[in-house]
């Protein structure tokens, strides 16, 4: 197609032709993103009704059980989520209690209190934890964090806390604490960078009325700087969540993948994504595959609900005033 | 560098270096910040130089200046909000009450208690109206909460504020007008009842209405408080102020009795600037 004709027609009046926006590369360029705008949510619809439909089988043999019943017997052809489901929860919350200190030190470290010269180089180190490939965390997590738990670890939690359910039972290394942690380092650089940004964005003004009212730094941190950014920040944790619950090699390498649920943090578990990958290759009949698609649904659902939960928070907490808000 | 406007006979109060001034005396004639020899620097760029002067008690010192001739650096110097900002250096003293800001006795933090400030942004925390007045003296332990409703009731009713917000205390700093926000942060400073108020062109992101009410307020609150107030506008400063101090490129040049300044310049650079021929 030329475009010569219509530069001729166009240049006697430029102006209005970009006000009546007829030129053929806008059109083009207007109809294309539109097409690729409209195309992203119907790839969304086709995923979840494929979903559904491969899991229509076992949706239908087991019903709402399916969720709260934990035998898992592809020989029997008798399918239970609710070890995985709890694995996923209790895996993803143990992650979230170690990692959201960490990072949200990191980040107001970052922000508020490192010399100007280590700023930009920990910050980079931090992020670069994310490009790590999963497998590579998995193989480090087996060959280094479980030799150091079962060392040094291990041992006092035990003498501490060995009479509470949590840290009952032996410790054979692949574990629910094992699983919790891979996860929490590898959704610390997430939660990090993000609330990083966060913090930034906070005005300098508001760390100034702080400071002008005679707050410390710390003072200035917690009761202006923070608050102000909540909203962000929880949008921070979210996101980390969001990937601690779908994350799968690392977990299925270090949890044990065991179809048990037990309180005790030493235990092997199992998470949905851990077995989808797990047995998607040995699933032989149809009725096995098509509980494997359920976990699957069961995992878009959590995740959707998670998502959206986060977002009503945020605009709770935020009224529309705090930074971040609108990023979420 | 010059500081040749304050030789001319117009200034106020050369400091006394024989004698320390007494405390909580009631009058001008005592002053109530007292600078001596002040030199400043953004790293290697020196922002203030050699300030001598004195700020009277109970008053409205205005200063006025171009944009970049360091009234608002030379504020920031007296809470020392300026020592946030790296690499920045002084020289020379700034005494509050007589004793030295920098001394290694002062408490940034005490001091900052007692120097309230206003910036030039209304600056609400994102807290209900209520919280942002109650920060202070949550935050420097000044009150019981059981008191903190009083409190806050006195430093708004001293701001102008409390009339129009008694009703809605409870809903966000923010939502409220500029002007009103700006009120707001002045009764956020007053809660902590401090000494002296620090104001960066508090008026400069409002409407006129507004600003009068602001100006009418300065001339309320100098009753108990020492102000300082920066301000481009001025008529703002001929207004409001009882002493005024023109900066130029970082120095001092003229400081006196605001109708002097404003009607017999002891500076040409003052006349130029005040009658706007430059600036």
């Amino acid at each position: 197609m030329t475009v010569l004709p219509l530069e001729r027609l166009a240049a006697p009046d430029p102006r209005r032709q970009v006000l009546r926006g007829v030129n053929a590369g806008e059109r083009a360029y207007r109809g294309i993103l539109t097409v690729l705008a409209v195309l992203l949510p119907l790839l969304l619809v086709a995923l979840v009704s494929e979903l559904v439909a491969s899991a229509w089988p076992a949706i239908r043999r087991f019903g709402l059980p399916f969720l709260w019943t934990s035998v898992w017997d592809p020989v029997a052809g008798v399918f239970g989520a609710a070890p995985m489901i709890f694995g996923t929860l209790a895996s993803s919350l143990i992650a979230l209690l170690l990692a959201v200190p960490l990072a949200l030190g990191v980040a107001i470290f970052l922000t508020e209190f490192a010399p100007a010269w280590l700023r930009q180089p920990v910050a980079f180190l931090v992020e670069l934890l994310a490009a790590i490939p999963s497998v590579v965390y998995g193989l480090w997590g087996i060959f280094v964090l479980i030799p150091f738990l079962r060392a040094y670890v291990v041992p006092p939690l035990r003498a501490a806390l060995g009479w509470t359910p949590f840290f009952d039972g032996v410790f054979y290394g692949n574990s629910l604490l094992a699983g919790g942690m891979i996860l929490a380092i590898m959704i610390v650089p997430y939660i990090a960078a993000v609330s990083r940004e966060v913090l930034l964005a906070v005005p300098p003004s508001q760390r100034e009325a702080a400071f002008g009212m005679g707050a410390t730094r710390w003072e200035a941190v917690w009761t202006a700087v923070v608050p102000y950014g909540r909203a962000g920040l929880i949008g921070a944790v979210i996101l980390g969540l969001g990937r601690a619950l779908g994350e799968t090699m690392a977990v299925t390498m270090l949890i044990g993948n065991r179809h048990d649920i037990g309180l005790s943090v030493l235990q092997p578990a199992y998470t949905m994504a851990a077995a989808i990958a797990n047995e998607f290759s040995e699933a032989t009949t149809d009725l096995y595959l098509s509980a494997l698609f359920e976990v699957g649904l069961v995992l878009f659902v959590i995740t959707v609900v998670v998502n959206a939960a986060a977002r009503l928070l945020i605009w709770r907490v935020a009224r529309g005033t705090a930074v971040g808000s609108r990023a979420l | 560098m010059t500081t040749a406007g304050l030789t001319d006979g117009r200034t106020v109060g050369q400091p006394d270096r024989g004698r320390r001034p007494p405390v909580w005396p009631s009058d001008h004639s005592t002053p109530i910040i007292d600078v001596r020899a002040y030199n400043f620097w953004y790293g290697g760029t020196q922002a203030l130089f050699d300030l001598t002067f004195t700020i009277p008690r109970r008053a409205v010192t205005a200063l006025i200046g171009p944009s970049g001739c360091g009234k608002s650096t030379f504020l920031r110097s007296i809470n020392r909000l300026n020592e946030l900002i790296p690499r920045t250096r002084h020289t020379g003293d700034i005494l509050l009450e007589g004793v030295s800001v920098f001394s290694s006795g002062t408490d940034p933090v005490t001091l900052r208690r007692e120097v309230g400030m206003v910036f030039q942004q209304p600056n609400p925390f994102p807290k209900t109206i209520f919280d942002n007045v109650a920060y202070g003296p949550r935050l420097n332990g000044l009150a019981a909460e059981r008191d903190m409703p009083e409190r806050v009731e006195v430093a708004l009713r001293r701001a102008a504020l409390w009339d129009e917000v008694k009703d809605r205390l409870r809903t966000p700093g923010t939502s409220l007008s500029g002007g009103q926000q700006q009120r707001l942060c002045i009764a956020r400073a007053l809660a902590n009842e401090p000494e002296v108020l620090l104001m960066d062109e508090p008026c400069s992101a409002l409407d006129p209405a507004a600003t009068q009410r602001i100006e009418e307020l300065l001339v309320e609150l100098k009753q108990s408080y020492s102000i300082v107030i920066v301000t481009h506008n001025m008529q703002q400063a001929s207004r409001v102020s009882d002493f005024t101090g023109f900066f130029y490129l970082g120095c001092l040049i003229e400081f006196g009795d605001t109708k002097q300044v404003f009607t017999r310049p002891g500076d040409e650079r003052t006349e130029a600037y005040i009658t706007g021929r430059f600036g």
